[in-house]
C-alpha cells in the first residue's frame, strides 16, 4: 500500500479530494462495464427488433422460466439492500452487523447464481443451447455475462468478508467495503433491465 | 529559477534490477518501457508493410536476399546461396514456415492477406496507441500535472505487462497452422466469424483474444489516467491551467475506456461464433453480419481519434515552445477536442455507406461527419495563429510538429471527400482511403511521435538526441512519406482497389503499375530512414550530449523537475500560478515564465486567460 498511495511523502498531499482515488477508479470502471453491456444489449435489440416474431419462428417452443427468474430477481434486489445495510453498519462502526450483513449479501448472491445455474441446466435438457440459433446465442451470452459478473462480485465480497472478520475496517477506514458495494450495486441494478428485456418483452 | 526543484529527493532507495527496470512501478520507467516496446513494434509493423509493398510493385517476383533466383524458378538450377536454401527446404519432408507463406521467396496470396491485416493491427494497437497513450501518457501525466506518480502504480505495471501478453499472443498467431488473421484489421464478419471462409483457423482466434487482452490493458491504463488527472493535480493546477497534452490524454482515456468494451464484447461474440457454434453473425441461425460492422465501427471511430488526439495535444505543447508565443486560443483548443471526442461517437456509419445500410441513415452519418470538420479546423487555425509572426526556432521537434500540422491538413481535407456518401461510393475501398488514413495516422500521429520523442528525450533519459541525425531523419522521412502516400490518392481515384495482392491481374490498373513501383521505392527509403531514428534513440540514450534541466526553455511543470527525474519526481510538490503557455509576456524579464513562478501581473489563484498575451 505504501507504493500505491505514497503515504511516505508529505502528509498534506491528497487531502481535500472530493472523492477518493479508489472510489473514483471503481466508478470509472463501471463506465467501461456499462459500455460492455451496452454492446451486448445493443446486439440483443438488433435481433429482437429485427425479427417479426420473438422468439424466432424456429424457436417458438422455448419457454423461459419467467416466474422462477422473477423470484430470483427479488433475491438479487434483496442482496442489494443487505449490501446497503452493511455499508451503513460500518459507517457507524458496527463490526458484527457488518459481518452478518456481508454474509447475508453473499448468501443471496450465491442463491441467485445457483437458481440461474439450475434453470440453465433445465433449459439445456430441453434442447435449448448456445447453438439454437440467434435466440439461444444471445440468451446464454447476455445472461451468462451477467452471471459471470455476479460471480466476480461474490468473490470480491468474499475478500471483503474475510477482511471484515479480521476487523480490518473501521468508521474512518472502510473504502474497501465502499468500492465493493458500488460494484455490487452495479450487478444488482443491471439485472432488472436484463430481466425485463430478455424474459418479459 | 525554481526553489522547489533544487533539493533532490531523499526518498531514493536502492532497488533490485528486476524491480527497477522490469516490474517497475515508477510511471517514468513504465513510460520508457512503452516507448521502447512501441519503437520495436514500429519496425515490425513497417517490415510487414515493406513485404507487401514488394509484392505490389513486382507481383510474384521473389523477394530480395531470401528469394530464389530467376534461373532457379525457371530451370530449377541452383545458382545462389538462397537457391540452395530453398532446395534444402523443399527436399525435407516437413513444411517449413517459409515454404508455406512465401515459397521461393514469393509472397503467397493468403500470406499477403495476413500481412496487410497484421500491418494495420500492429500499427494501430501495438505502435501508435502504446506510444502516444502508453509512453507519453505515462511519462507526462504525473510530471505535467505536478504529482509523484500515477494513482495506482501497480495497475500501471499490470497494464504494461498485459500489453506484453497481448503482444505475445498476437505474434504467436503468425506461427499457428492456417496462418494469421487475414480478414483485415476491421475483421469483417462473416469472413472473420466463419473459419471456412478465410481458411484461417487459430490465427483469427488469437487475433480476437489478443485484442481483448489489449483492451484490458488499456482499460487499466485509462482508469489510472482519469483518476490521476482528476484527483492528483498539484495545488493551483486548475482544469484550465492544464497543458493541452494532458487535456488530450484525459479525453483519450475517456474514449478508450468507453470504446474498447464495445469491441471487446463484439470480439467475444466472434469467438463464440467460431468456437461455440453460436450464430451472431451468420444469417443461417438468424444472425446479422452487418451487426459486426456497427459494433466494430462504434468502437473504431473513437479509436481513430484516440490515435490522433494525443498527437494534437503534443503538437500544441511543442508549437508554443518553438514559436515563443502562447498557444492561440487555449480554451477553444480544449473545447474543440471535447467536441471531436463527442462527435466521434455518432459518425461510425460513414465507414458503412457501401454496406447496404439504410441510405437515410447514411445521410445522417454524412452530416455528423461533416460537423467534425469544424472543431478540426478550429485546431488547425489555432496552430497557424500560434505560428503567425512568431520567432520560430527550427529545431527537430518543431520540424516534426510542422509536418504534423501540414500533413494533418491534407489528411483532413481528403477525409471530407469520403464523408460525402455520393463521392464515397466511387472511392470506397480504393487506395484513396489508404492515402487518407496514412496522412492522418502517419503524417499526423507518427510525426507527432517523432517530435515528441525528440522533445521529451532530454527529460526521459537526461541526454539529448543528435540534432543533425534528427534533421536527416526528418527530411528523408518527410519526403519519402509524401512519396509513398501522395500517389495513392491518384491511383485510388484511378480505381485501384486496396487489399489486392496482384494489381497487374487487372487490365484497367496496368497503366498505373509504374506508380506502384514508385510508391514501393519510396517505401523502402522511408523504412530505411527509421533505422536512423532507432540509432539516434539508442545511441543517445547512452552517448548523447548531457541535457540541462530545461533545454527548450519551456514553461510546463516537467521541465521544472530535476534532470534526470528522481523517484518521486519533485522535491516538494510544485505550486502552479498560471497557465502553461506564458511565452513572450510583455514586460517580463525572460521570454518565458514557468508555471511555478508567481506572475506579478496576475493574482496567484486566478486563472490567467491563456492567449491573452497574443492579442
Amino acid at each position: 500500500m505504501n507504493e500505491l498511495e505514497h503515504t511516505s511523502y508529505t502528509s498534506t498531499e491528497g487531502e481535500n479530494r472530493p472523492i477518493s482515488n479508489a472510489r473514483l477508479a471503481v466508478l470509472v470502471l463501471l463506465g467501461a462495464e456499462i459500455m460492455f453491456f451496452a454492446g451486448l444489449i445493443g446486439t440483443f435489440l438488433v435481433f429482437r427488433l429485427g425479427s417479426t416474431t420473438w422468439p424466432p419462428a424456429s424457436q417458438v417452443d422455448v419457454r423461459l422460466p419467467v416466474g422462477v427468474t422473477g423470484l430470483n430477481t427479488i433475491v438479487l434486489l434483496l442482496s442489494g439492500f443487505t449490501m446497503f445495510k452493511a455499508q451503513q453498519a460500518i459507517r457507524q462502526g458496527l463490526q458484527n452487523a457488518l459481518r452478518n450483513r456481508l454474509f447475508l449479501t453473499g448468501l443471496l448472491g450465491v442463491i441467485f447464481l445457483a437458481v440461474q445455474g439450475y434453470e440453465w441446466v433445465r433449459l439445456v435438457h430441453h434442447g435449448f443451447t448456445l447453438s439454437s440459433g440467434v435466440y439461444g446465442s444471445i440468451f446464454y451470452v447476455l445472461i451468462g455475462c451477467h452471471a459471470l459478473h455476479v460471480l466476480v462480485a461474490v468473490f470480491w465480497l468474499l475478500a471483503v468478508f474475510i477482511g471484515a472478520t479480521a476487523g480490518r475496517f473501521s468508521v474512518d477506514r472502510h473504502v474497501g467495503v465502499e468500492v465493493c458495494a458500488i460494484y455490487w450495486a452495479f450487478v444488482v441494478l443491471l439485472w432488472p433491465i436484463l430481466y425485463v428485456l430478455v424474459y418479459l418483452i | 529559477m525554481n526553489e522547489h526543484t533544487q533539493e533532490s529527493h531523499d526518498h531514493h532507495h536502492e532497488e533490485s534490477f528486476v524491480r527497477k527496470y522490469i516490474f517497475s512501478l515508477d510511471h517514468k520507467t513504465i513510460g520508457k518501457q512503452f516507448l521502447i516496446f512501441g519503437l520495436i513494434m514500429f519496425i515490425v509493423g513497417g517490415g510487414l508493410a515493406l513485404l507487401f509493398r514488394w509484392q505490389l510493385a513486382w507481383p510474384d517476383r521473389p523477394l530480395p536476399i531470401i528469394g530464389a533466383s530467376q534461373t532457379y524458378l525457371e530451370e530449377g538450377e541452383v545458382e545462389t546461396a538462397a537457391d540452395r536454401k530453398w532446395e534444402e527446404r523443399y527436399d525435407d519432408d516437413k513444411d517449413s514456415w517459409l515454404e508455406t507463406n512465401m515459397p521461393s521467396g514469393i509472397i503467397d496470396p493468403n500470406f499477403y492477406n495476413s500481412l496487410f491485416t497484421m500491418h494495420a493491427t500492429i500499427m494501430v494497437f501495438f505502435v501508435v496507441v502504446p506510444l502516444l497513450v502508453g509512453a507519453f501518457g505515462n511519462f507526462l501525466i504525473p510530471l505535467m500535472i505536478g504529482t509523484r506518480d500515477m494513482a495506482f502504480p501497480v495497475l500501471n505495471m499490470l497494464s504494461f505487462w498485459s500489453n506484453m501478453l497481448g503482444t505475445i499472443i498476437m505474434i504467436a498467431g503468425f506461427f499457428v497452422p492456417g496462418g494469421h488473421a487475414a480478414a483485415g484489421w476491421t475483421g469483417y464478419a462473416p469472413l472473420s466469424s466463419v473459419p471456412e471462409l478465410s481458411g484461417v483457423d487459430w490465427g483469427q482466434n488469437l487475433w480476437c483474444i489478443s485484442l481483448i487482452v489489449m483492451g484490458i490493458s488499456s482499460l487499466m491504463g485509462s482508469i489510472n489516467y482519469i483518476t490521476t488527472i482528476i484527483n492528483m493535480r498539484a495545488p493551483g493546477m486548475t482544469w484550465f491551467r492544464l497543458p493541452l497534452a494532458i487535456w488530450a490524454l484525459f479525453i483519450v482515456a475517456i474514449l478508450l475506456l468507453l470504446a474498447f468494451p464495445v469491441v471487446a464484447s463484439a470480439l467475444g461474440l466472434i469467438l463464440f461464433d467460431r468456437l461455440a457454434g453460436t450464430s451472431f453473425f451468420s444469417a443461417e441461425g438468424g444472425g446479422d453480419a452487418l451487426l459486426w460492422q456497427h459494433l466494430f465501427w462504434f468502437f473504431a471511430h473513437p479509436e481513430v481519434y484516440i490515435l490522433i488526439l494525443p498527437g494534437m495535444g503534443m503538437a500544441s505543447e511543442m508549437l508554443p515552445v518553438f514559436s515563443r508565443k502562447p498557444i492561440f486560443g487555449y480554451k477553444s483548443m480544449v473545447y474543440a477536442m471535447i467536441a471531436i471526442a463527442f462527435l466521434s461517437w455518432i459518425v461510425w456509419g460513414h465507414h458503412m455507406f457501401q454496406s447496404g445500410m439504410n441510405p437515410a441513415l447514411g445521410m445522417a452519418f454524412m452530416t455528423t461527419t461533416m460537423l467534425i470538420a469544424v472543431p478540426s479546423a478550429i485546431k488547425t487555425f489555432n496552430w497557424l495563429g500560434t505560428l503567425y509572426r512568431a520567432s520560430i526556432r527550427f529545431t527537430v521537434p518543431m520540424l516534426n510538429t510542422l509536418a504534423f500540422v501540414s500533413m494533418f491538413v491534407i489528411g483532413g481535407l481528403s477525409g471530407i471527400y469520403m464523408a460525402n456518401s455520393p463521392v464515397d461510393i466511387y472511392i470506397h475501398d480504393t487506395y484513396y482511403i489508404v492515402a487518407h488514413i496514412h496522412y492522418v495516422v502517419f503524417g499526423g500521429s507518427v510525426f507527432a511521435i517523432f517530435g515528441g520523442v525528440f522533445y521529451w528525450f532530454p527529460k526521459m533519459f537526461g541526454r539529448h538526441m543528435n540534432e543533425i541525425l534528427g534533421k536527416i531523419h526528418f527530411w528523408i522521412s518527410f519526403i519519402a512519406f509524401n512519396g509513398v502516400f501522395f500517389p495513392m490518392h491518384i491511383i485510388g481515384v484511378g480505381g485501384h482497389m486496396r487489399r489486392i495482392s496482384n494489381p497487374t491481374q487487372y487490365e484497367f490498373l496496368q497503366h498505373m503499375q509504374w506508380i506502384n513501383v514508385l510508391i514501393t521505392m519510396f517505401a523502402f527509403v522511408l523504412g530505411a530512414a527509421q533505422i536512423l531514428l532507432l540509432i539516434n534513440v539508442f545511441w543517445s540514450m547512452f552517448r548523447g550530449k548531457v541535457a540541462e534541466q530545461n533545454p527548450w526553455q519551456a514553461t510546463t511543470l516537467e521541465w521544472q523537475a530535476p534532470t534526470p527525474v528522481p523517484h518521486g519526481n519533485f522535491g516538494a510538490i510544485p505550486h502552479v500560478y498560471h497557465g502553461p503557455y506564458e511565452y513572450s509576456v510583455p514586460g517580463a524579464e525572460s521570454d518565458w515564465i514557468p508555471q511555478t513562478q508567481p506572475n506579478g501581473e496576475s493574482l496567484p489563484d486566478e486563472p490567467v486567460p491563456a492567449g491573452a498575451a497574443a492579442d
